[in-house]
């Protein structure tokens, strides 16, 4: 599964271009998100440069969003890097997931696919990985088209938001979630995943809970993880 | 520390963002490069892998309207029957706009 062995950690042009159009159909909904944020960017009193710099460099959504929330004239410094670090940490823990199979590439190659790492086109080269294929064209290319559509999205936004004013009475804030959970379902299922699942999902919610905002994402994915250690081999 | 969301002010905004964001991006691929890859490791990062997804979609299922509830329901379901990705989502997606009409 994890032992890659293989040539799974191959990266080519070929592979970059299918990872691209395979993650395209989801990148479509990304520029609605992307207008979404354009949109209250523009409300919240950000100027234009601004809000495209933002998705341009940033590229994180609900980091980007939980900013706008801290938005005056004043901003508070360091409550801004801690709600961004919190919000985003996750990508922390797919650095570490993606490693096994990054380690074959020299170091700027590695830095440079970890550029375009968010939530989808990891989840698709994860499982891309535990089918046994090449993933890392789907974490590169597919996050080439999350990125592009976010930054295009976010023009829209800018420019003709209002059309859009109330994504979420069409169901389109539940893009992300159906498609991440949809690779949940999709992936690997056995008693001992699900068991690891339900304790990464006791944590989290007790973290949502009870722990200081943002943290539930890392604390149960760290629980799972525990749980994945400790819970012996199985069958691999 | 307040920082003016003026002139300057916004663009060193977003430069501490974006450092902040690639921070995390980079973090976890650097700290991994001094950890040996055993067993046990190995067995932590694949129990970590889908339970990122499962954490952070919990809460959303659990504290979320019910738009938002029959939208994973949907999805779970045509994914378990179907194991196709895109149906799922769509019909996800409709059944969340449907239920937040009434």
């Amino acid at each position: 599964m994890i032992n890659a062995d293989t040539e799974l950690h191959r990266l080519d042009r070929t592979l970059v271009w299918s990872g691209f159009k395979q993650l395209a159909p989801i990148s479509l909904f990304v520029i609605v998100f992307g207008a979404a944020f354009g949109l209250a960017a523009v409300q919240v009193g950000l100027s234009d440069s601004t809000i495209l710099g933002m998705s341009t460099l940033v590229f994180a959504g609900a980091s980007q969003f939980a900013v706008l929330d801290l938005w005056g004239t004043q901003l508070p410094l360091f409550t801004m890097m801690l709600t961004v670090f919190a919000i985003n940490a996750r990508h922390l823990l797919m650095g570490a997931t993606l490693y096994p199979w990054l380690r074959y590439l020299p170091a700027p190659q590695r830095y440079g696919v970890m550029l375009t790492a968010s939530d989808a086109n990891w989840a698709m080269a994860m499982q891309a990985f535990s089918r046994g294929q090449p993933g890392l064209g789907l974490l590169l290319g597919g996050g080439l088209a999350l990125w592009s559509f976010w930054i295009v999205g976010t023009w829209l936004g800018i420019h003709f938001g209002n059309a859009i004013s109330d994504p979420a009475s069409l169901g389109l804030d539940m893009v992300m979630g159906c498609f991440l959970l949809a690779m949940v379902v999709g992936g690997e299922r056995n008693l001992r995943m699900l068991v690891i699942w339900g304790i990464a999902a006791m944590a989290s919610l007790l973290a949502y809970w009870y722990l200081p905002e943002n943290s539930h994402v890392v604390v149960g994915a760290l629980a799972g993880g525990l749980a994945g250690m400790l819970s012996g081999g199985g069958k691999r | 520390m307040n920082i003016s969301t003026t002139g300057m002010g916004a663009l060193v905004i977003v430069l501490v963002m974006a450092l902040v964001t690639l921070a995390t991006r980079w973090g976890g691929v650097y700290v991994m490069s001094f950890v040996p890859i055993s067993d046990r490791v190995t067995r932590f990062i694949h129990g970590m892998s889908g339970s990122v997804l499962v954490a952070l979609l919990t809460p959303l299922a659990v504290t979320g309207d019910t738009g938002a509830r029959l939208a994973l329901l949907t999805t779970a379901v045509i994914m378990l029957l179907w194991r196709k990705p895109l149906p799922a989502i769509a019909c996800g997606i409709v059944a969340a706009a449907l239920a937040r009409q009434f």
